[in-house]
């Protein structure tokens, strides 16, 4: 428990995604199982504990603690879990493994449970306590995806992350035959769950310059749908939804679950609709990242997939099939299933690139971010090996925007200012803020902004400085993003997808640049 | 003779009528006694400044000799002021702190300022005396806080030099006190190479060397001659307002830590962008506070700046008489 609790620690407040990683991966070198394990799983959020409702919690600490302290304290800690750490006082000095305390509360009967917790908190230190209840509670939030967790099992393992997410569905904790094959120590386990999570093909960005090696007759061109990738596994009465990174979403989308009736494994986009056309990407985040989802949420915004291969039919494996010939199987496929769930992804005709080019320029939906290139003979792989699949984005919208804002970055960034909040003029010549962008620039690039919002602040709120921005004095940036949306929550009625510095203006005087009608026109209807 | 009479509240902070002089006042007033040196308690533009010598001192370093009009050091005796018997004993909390014994017809009030009670080689320890009245501060009084054994905290550190020794570690310190307790820590858990330190420490460690208390190799963070690399792997330590300006980009990939009382909330921690939290502390944690309360025994317990609602509300479950002062001025967040 001890371990586990400084893990938690040191990843909360470790900002970099590689020193995550690490810390991971020493847990896992220097923690035996079956602790390890169950410590993954905590993190993964595939620890399927009793769980302990905070009225419990707080019914124990009534028992030890005067009412009026325990809110003082509450009031300034702000997370039960972590008062309680805090606050309760016990003889100490009595750890216990992970692997135990999680095999006790599963055990612990309803009546039992709140005797068993306060005699845990007794024996253990604050940081193993507030471990306990985070556990307990369930409320395990440590930045922690459970992509990245299968990525520091790859590391540690020396595999490709990609045989983990196959095998995961099957595993269950404490994850004892995966670790033995990852230490080396035992063979692979063998795929044990039904309709499992087939690792995803992803298409590496094409380059224009690399048309001129390709040839038009050996690929097939779709559209590049705006939602978000899924796998849609139905085999032997076993239905299951999965994301791109092998995530089961299947509780959040029982409307596209329950007409997968079916007996296969369809590679496909993810879209809501709205009336007859397809919605844009926001509608679609209604839906997504949710536990469960509510009979209003079903009926305004319905989710289909637009089927883009077939991995499975029946028993058979159509992975090693040329991607032309799996497209033929998918097209016979997608004749049988309910057309209001699933449709066929359809094909662009081109003779030469200069004809797609044209598609790609003028795209028959709004909901369309660009075009993909499959080669006919592609077999399906997992990851993203260079050649078979491409995908050609629309171009990104570009803006000449002013910076407003300049907020400190973390770990390493935290003595520059390097978030920016950009703004673009209005009617009434003031700026209102449209955007906040992290990235896009180089090392030096970003010292010599910091030292223009250190040399230009007009006033400081904590973090954020505001910066001098007037018609004729001020940075201007610009700025790429993918779409835009309306928002009601910001100011100007705009939020950007994915916006980032494509390039300082030093040049530009503030006044040149854009303004917001330039935004508003380009907001879906 | 009520308590209150001989000490109580004004804007310009606790003021004795009988000896016609302030403690710790926020305000320039005509004499002033003053428990130590950090600024907010310790402020310049006094007629008259009583203090140990060593925060006389210290507001000299920090103000400039002017600092007031007149100034008395005070030694372990008593000092009379008008009919007012007034003695400084030692806090605990920074080099030259003190706590005030004011006395009149009979009765004791000890105006404690920030004290605490572990053990701390760079000043003198707190000493308890007797009295009616005590007064308290309270900056960490909830029972959530419990600080733990500054020695382990400094395992920590040393721990993340040894994990990251391609990085820089730069560690907030205040530049009074807190500076120089976390070098004294460090050289007592068997650190001997060479700490950097900022420029807004200097002054306060060459005086902390001034009096005896050993701070081993300093080095100026801040020399053209070094490149960033040579700070790999190196402990620096500065205000932590200086972690936010440009000074602190010449170090390689910087753990951020942060010494105080504060880093035991993961709020606290998170808000001030730390990555390698220190809970070490020149105040008292909950538990040293209830126990100076139970020694002394005082017939009333004075509350002041922080969390006075918490210790007054245990003071009332635990029958003791208590109110809080609700003195302003006073910063908390300066630990």
């Amino acid at each position: 428990m001890k371990a586990f609790s400084e893990l938690l620690d040191r990843l909360v407040l470790t900002p970099s995604r590689n020193g995550k990683l690490r810390l991971l991966e020493d847990y896992f070198a220097s923690v035996p199982d079956p602790d390890r394990g169950y410590g993954l799983a905590a993190i993964t959020r595939d620890l399927d504990l009793r769980s302990v409702k905070p009225a419990m919690l707080r019914g124990l600490v009534a028992e030890r603690f005067d009412e009026e302290l325990f809110r003082l304290s509450y009031d300034y800690v702000g997370d039960l879990a972590e008062t309680i750490s805090l606050i309760w006082e016990g003889p100490g000095g009595g750890t216990r493994p992970l692997s135990q305390v999680v095999e006790q509360l599963n055990a612990a009967s309803r009546s039992d449970a709140p005797a068993l917790i306060s005699g845990m908190l007794d024996r253990f230190g604050p940081a193993e306590r507030y471990a306990l209840l985070k556990l307990a509670t369930g409320g395990m939030r440590v930045g922690v995806s459970s992509r990245l967790a299968k990525q520091a099992l790859a590391r540690f393992g020396d595999v490709d992350v990609t045989e983990i997410e196959e095998l995961w569905h099957g595993l269950d904790p404490p994850y004892v035959s995966l670790f033995a094959w990852l230490d080396g120590q035992g063979p692979k386990p063998a795929q044990a769950a039904a309709s499992p999570f087939r690792p995803v093909m992803l298409a590496s960005p094409l380059a224009e310059a690399e048309l001129e090696t390709l040839r038009p007759q050996d690929f097939m061109a779709e559209w590049k749908w705006d939602g978000i990738r899924v796998q849609a596994a139905s085999q032997d009465g076993v239905r299951r939804l999965y994301s791109r990174t092998g995530d089961d979403i299947s509780a959040a989308f029982p409307d596209v679950i329950g007409d997968m009736d079916f007996d296969g494994a369809i590679d496909g986009e993810l879209l809501v609709r709205k009336g007859d056309a397809i919605a844009p990407f926001s509608d679609l985040q209604q839906r997504l990242n949710r536990k469960t989802v509510s009979k209003a949420k079903l009926q305004a915004f319905p989710a289909f997939i637009r089927a883009y291969d077939l991995l499975h039919e029946g028993a058979e494996n159509l992975r090693p099939l040329p991607f032309a010939k799996r497209r033929e199987r998918l097209e016979d496929f997608a004749g049988h299933l309910p057309s209001g769930r699933f449709d066929l992804s359809p094909t662009i005709p081109f003779k030469d690139w200069a004809e797609l080019a044209e598609a790609r320029a003028a795209p028959p939906d709004p909901v369309i971010e660009g075009v993909m290139l499959k080669r006919l003979d592609s077999i399906y792989v997992p990851g993203r090996p260079k050649g078979p699949w491409f995908k050609w984005k629309r171009d990104p919208f570009i803006i000449d925007a002013v910076l407003m804002y300049a907020q400190r970055g973390h770990g390493k960034r935290s003595s520059f200012y390097s978030d920016y909040t950009f703004g673009v003029w209005t009617r009434d010549g003031e700026l209102v803020p449209v955007g906040k962008a992290y990235f896009g620039f180089t090392d030096e690039e970003l010292r010599q902004i910091d030292k223009f919002v250190r040399d230009n602040t007009r006033e400081r709120f904590g973090p954020v400085r505001s910066v001098r921005a007037e018609p004729d004095f001020g940075l201007v940036l610009e700025v790429a993003f993918e779409g835009l949306n309306r928002s009601k929550r910001h100011k100007s009625g705009v939020a950007m997808r994915f916006p980032r510095i494509s390039r300082l203006r030093w040049d530009k005087p503030p006044h040149e640049a854009d303004r917001i009608e330039t935004l508003e026109a380009l907001l879906p209807d | 003779m009520r308590p209150d009479d001989l000490l109580h509240p004004t804007p310009q902070g606790l003021f004795c009528p009988a000896g016609n002089f302030h403690i710790d006042p926020v305000r320039p007033v005509e004499t002033a006694l003053i428990t130590h040196g950090h600024a907010d308690h310790a402020r310049a533009g006094h007629g008259r400044v009583l203090a140990t010598a060593q925060t006389l001192d210290i507001m000299a370093i920090r103000y400039g000799d002017g600092f007031a009009g007149a100034t008395q050091a005070t030694g372990d005796g008593p000092i009379r002021i008008n009919d007012v018997e007034v003695r400084f004993h030692p806090a605990g909390h920074v080099l030259g702190s003190a706590q005030i014994a004011v006395e009149h017809d009979g009765m004791r009030i000890v105006a404690a300022g920030d004290y605490k009670r572990g053990s701390d080689p760079t000043c003198a320890d707190f000493e308890p005396v007797p009295c009616d009245v005590f007064i308290t501060e309270a900056t960490f009084a909830l029972p959530v806080f419990r600080h733990p054994g500054p020695q382990d905290e400094i395992a920590k550190l040393l721990t993340s030099l040894k994990d990251f020794p391609e990085r820089a570690h730069l560690v907030g310190v205040y530049a009074l006190g807190k500076a120089q307790r976390v070098i004294r820590l460090l050289r007592d858990a068997g650190y001997d190479e060479e700490i950097y330190i900022h420029g807004a420490l200097q002054t306060l460690c060459d005086y902390y060397r001034s009096q005896g208390i050993e701070l081993g190799a300093l080095a100026p963070a801040t020399r053209d001659d070094l490149s960033k690399e040579h700070f790999a792997g190196r402990v620096i330590l500065g205000p932590p307002s200086a972690f936010a300006a440009k000074w602190a980009q010449r170090f390689p990939d910087p753990v951020i830590a942060f010494a105080s009382g504060w880093m035991q909330v993961r709020a606290r921690i998170r808000q001030r962008g730390v990555e390698l939290p220190l809970v070490i502390s020149d105040h008292c944690d909950w538990s040293e506070l209830i126990q100076t309360i139970e020694e002394i025994d005082p017939s009333e317990v004075w509350v002041t700046h922080g969390r006075e609602e918490a210790l007054v509300r245990w003071c009332e479950l635990n029958q003791r008489r208590a109110r809080s002062l609700h003195l302003v001025g006073y910063e908390d967040e300066v630990e």
